[in-house]
């Protein structure tokens, strides 16, 4: 079964506006009256179905993937460069729509819902899902202005909001201690380690539900790594994770489940134990051991 | 060992030269240029001593005299064709040398500036008691004082030790006096005349109609009645400034010219003055700055080849703000379209070059249009709608050359420079920053609002420097769309609105143009020209001082992070 991407049928239209204007309303809503909801994981709570992608019409990244996420996990995606793991991982939050000519099929659904429901608004599937990149992107701002940029693009004002969301969110990236006497000064005067830092507590500021993040400790040391791998730790607590690395050892440390692409397609997806000590595959086992890739 | 030697040289290593020596030649041309107009138009200010010159026995006399005072301003070879045989054959060579002087006094000579043979010279000295007047008339005078007559009868001879500070006090006296003149006539005087004017105009409109309704017969007699007003208003204004004026020549100076005469003029004719050969260098500084704020700060005379050239400042400043902040919203606006959101294409690719092309439209294109654009259909609309009254009587109001239709015209001269840096500064914003902003929700708006631009400002700045260094400096779209040789008053003053943006102003550009080559003595220009010259080369300079003031700031502000 092979969905193109909705268009939105003018038949339809008015009736699906009726049934639903924000897919992601009721996520939305108990992640903001409780940030731990009840502890019965959705194991298909990211969904990706039979999904193929293209960067224009002929060159296809993405072949026929089929996975689905659980909630509150820790999920890594590893393969060889160029094997289509940040393409997937920059499709949940719909990054890859500001490439020109990129083309997809099948369906990505969060909580049931689909991403590209044409009456989704980008801009709030963004807001749901927390984003941190390889390079570490501070705004050219202070710590404490980074840290509620997405409080402020939503309109938020209200001084004791922010500056609530700003220690816990710190907090929650483990960076309060170290910058809770300079808020305002300038965001590049952190180190490297605590830039990266800084960049997660800005994805974790708004309460998202999913947290992307993009090979995040390849621009580190080890110590800044440690740091960072701790810290996903305890956000498994409360968000679901997924990770793209580089780092072998750093997927089988940090995530509950592994996937390995290769070429584009999915060659092997399970619980980490599994994948690194027990592979089905033998080219995951070759990629596991360092053998190739 | 490794031993040096030319076959190690790295091929290619020589070019280097090359681009030292452009670089050279360059900053020669510009430190040579920049070097002279300087040199030039700071020596202007600098109190020269003035020479008496005694002329050889049987040499041309000057007005039947064989004495001469002036200030020897420059000495040059006489062009050989002009040479006659003998003067080719002597063998002292200053009979071919021919000394400029400028002897002032023109209202008593004709001339400003005499040329003599130097081998007719017999001696030359600097005599003490040379006074240097600068007058309001005329130009400066360079006399012997006699003595002051004063009003009362008496007189006090240039010899009493009292002179030179009776005469000081004299002079700011009157010139205190003719301050409190020009309050009067400009200040109170001339809002009377500015509401007269207005009133004078709405009488000849309700004149010219044939018929008159009730209401615009009230009009006509309430109109008179305020013009019977005002003139009761100014005729005791007119009357204190006539008698103010009448004081102005209450004392008078006799003095004697190089040529003998013996001539009298009124304390009020003259403006400034110092003694040239009895200065000290530090009295000479003080003078020299003297000079320089007097022409800052003072109002043009004699053509504008005498006083300040302050309203030229005040308009170029006006007029290159105004263009400032018409182009850069303009500008930046325009870029952000072509930049973030335009689908980049053959169309946009073929706008890009057509901008980039408007930079090379010649300037005087440009005045052009903003003559057919801005100041006849747009003034000549606004015209229409807003002052018909004056459209009847043929009396524009926009629908002239003026201080905005300038400043616009210069702003679309100048916006392709702004397009082109402020698009290169949005396209140096780096990727990483952008996503983050869309990855925390940001609509594509908001993250050019919030990051985007703050984070190009200083390119975009960079581009208002530079259309800011190229519009200050033009005059030839000036010339057809309000710039004027001497304009009457200010683009602000304290007459209601107090920005007259309609008005004709004056511009250094223009102002360097009208004295170099417009003005009826041009070696009596020639210094303002180069002491304006320096004026408007400094002016650019410090606004372009405050743009990178403003640029530095903001770089420090939104440097970019280090990897």
């Amino acid at each position: 079964m092979i969905m193109t991407a909705p268009m939105p049928e003018p038949t339809a239209k008015a009736e699906t506006r009726d049934r639903v204007t924000n897919p992601l309303s009721g996520v939305l809503e108990r992640s903001a009256t409780n940030p731990n909801p009840d502890p019965s994981l959705r194991m298909d709570y990211i969904r990706v179905s039979n999904f193929n992608f293209f960067y224009n019409q002929t060159a296809q990244v993405l072949f026929d993937l089929n996975m689905d996420i659980p909630e509150r996990q820790v999920t890594a995606f590893i393969g060889p460069s160029g094997c289509g793991k940040s393409t997937l991982l920059r499709n949940i939050n719909r990054m890859n729509d500001l490439i020109d000519g990129v083309r997809h099929e099948g369906d990505i659904q969060i909580n049931g819902h689909s991403i590209y429901d044409p009456y989704l608004e980008v801009i709030s599937l963004r807001k749901r899902i927390g984003m941190v990149f390889q390079k570490s992107n501070p705004f050219p701002k202070s710590i404490y202005e980074n840290v509620i940029y997405s409080l402020r693009v939503a309109g938020r004002k209200k001084k004791s909001e922010l500056d609530d969301t700003v220690e816990r969110s710190l907090r929650g990236a483990a960076l309060w201690g170290e910058v809770k006497d300079r808020l305002h000064e300038s965001a590049f005067s952190l180190s490297g380690g605590q830039m990266q830092r800084l960049c997660i507590a800005r994805a974790i500021a708004n309460r998202p539900e999913i947290l992307l993040m993009d090979e995040p400790c390849s621009a580190l040391d080890p110590i800044a790594t440690g740091k960072i791998e701790e810290l996903i730790h305890e956000l498994k607590a409360s968000y679901t994770i997924v990770i793209v690395t580089h780092n072998m050892q750093q997927a089988a440390r940090v995530s509950d489940r592994t996937a390995f692409f290769y070429l584009g397609r999915l060659v092997e997806y399970d619980e980490t134990q599994k994948v690194f000590m027990n592979p089905s595959n033998p080219q995951t086992e070759a990629y596991v051991s360092g053998r190739f890739g | 060992m490794f031993t040096s030697s030319q076959k190690d040289r790295p091929p290619g290593e020589t070019f280097v030269w090359f681009t030292a020596m452009g670089l050279a030649v360059g900053l020669l041309m510009i430190v040579g240029l920049l070097g002279f107009i300087v040199w030039r138009g700071v020596a202007v200010f600098w109190p020269k001593p003035v020479a008496e010159i005694r002329l050889k026995e049987g040499a041309p006399t000057f007005r039947g005299s064989s004495n001469v005072v002036g200030v020897i301003t420059k000495q040059q070879a006489i062009d050989a064709r002009n040479l006659s045989p003998e003067q080719l054959s002597n063998p002292d060579p200053t009979v071919r040398i021919e000394k400029q002087l400028f002897v002032g006094n023109r209202n008593y000579f004709g001339v400003s500036y005499v040329y003599f043979n130097a081998g007719d010279i017999e001696a030359v000295d600097y005599p003490d008691g040379i006074l240097n007047i600068e007058r309001m008339e005329w130009g400066n005078a360079l006399v012997y004082p006699i003595a002051l007559e004063m009003k009362d009868g008496t007189r006090v001879d240039a010899s009493d030790p009292a002179f030179p500070g009776r005469f000081r006090d004299l002079l700011s006296e009157v010139n205190k006096r003719r301050a409190a003149i020009t309050r009067i006539e400009k200040g109170k005087i001339g809002k009377i005349n500015h509401r007269m004017r207005e009133l004078q105009l709405d009488e000849r409109y309700l004149a010219r109609q044939k018929t008159l309704t009730a209401t615009q017969e009230q009009d006509l007699k309430r109109v008179r009645e305020r013009i019977r007003e005002l003139q009761t208003a100014y005729d005791p204004l007119a009357a204190q400034a006539l008698a103010l004026r009448e004081q102005q020549s209450d004392h008078r100076l006799l003095f004697r010219l190089a040529t003998g005469e013996e001539r009298s003029q009124a304390m009020g004719e003259f403006v400034h003055h110092f003694w040239p050969n009895r200065m000290s260098v530090f009295k000479k500084i003080g003078q020299f700055l003297h000079h320089v704020k007097e022409f800052l700060i003072a109002y043009p005379r004699e053509a504008n080849t005498e006083g300040g050239i302050f309203p030229s400042i005040f308009g170029t400043v006006v007029m290159t703000l105004l263009m400032s902040l018409a182009v850069t919203p303009f500008g930046v606006l325009a870029a952000i379209y072509l930049r973030e959101y335009a689908k980049q294409g053959p169309f946009v690719r073929a706008v890009r070059i057509a901008v980039n092309n408007l930079a090379g439209v010649p300037s005087i294109v440009f005045g052009i249009f903003g003559l057919g654009f801005f100041v006849y259909f747009m003034g000549g609309n606004i015209d229409r709608i807003f002052f018909p009254r004056n459209v009847e009587l043929g009396v524009p109001t926009f629908g002239t050359g003026g201080v905005l239709w300038a400043s616009l015209t210069l702003a679309l001269m100048t916006v392709p420079v702004v397009i082109v840096s402020t698009e290169e500064a949005l396209a140096a914003v780096s990727r990483g920053v952008r996503q983050g902003a869309l990855a925390c929700g940001a609509s594509k708006w908001q993250t050019i609002q919030t990051l985007v631009l703050p984070a190009s400002a200083p390119g975009i700045l960079t581009g208002l420097i530079l259309a800011m260094a190229r519009g200050a400096g033009e005059v030839a779209p000036l010339i057809l769309v309000g710039v004027v040789a001497l304009a009457p008053s200010l683009p602000v003053d304290s007459i209601f609105p107090f920005i007259h943006l309609e008005r004709k102003f004056m511009h250094l550009g223009f102002h360097i143009y009208d004295l170099g080559f417009q003005s009826p003595d041009s070696e009596a220009a020639m210094p303002m020209v180069f002491a304006t010259t320096l004026v408007l080369i400094l002016l650019v300079v410090v606004l372009n001082l405050g743009a990178i003031l403003i640029r530095n700031h903001l770089k420090r502000k939104y440097m970019a992070s280090a990897f």
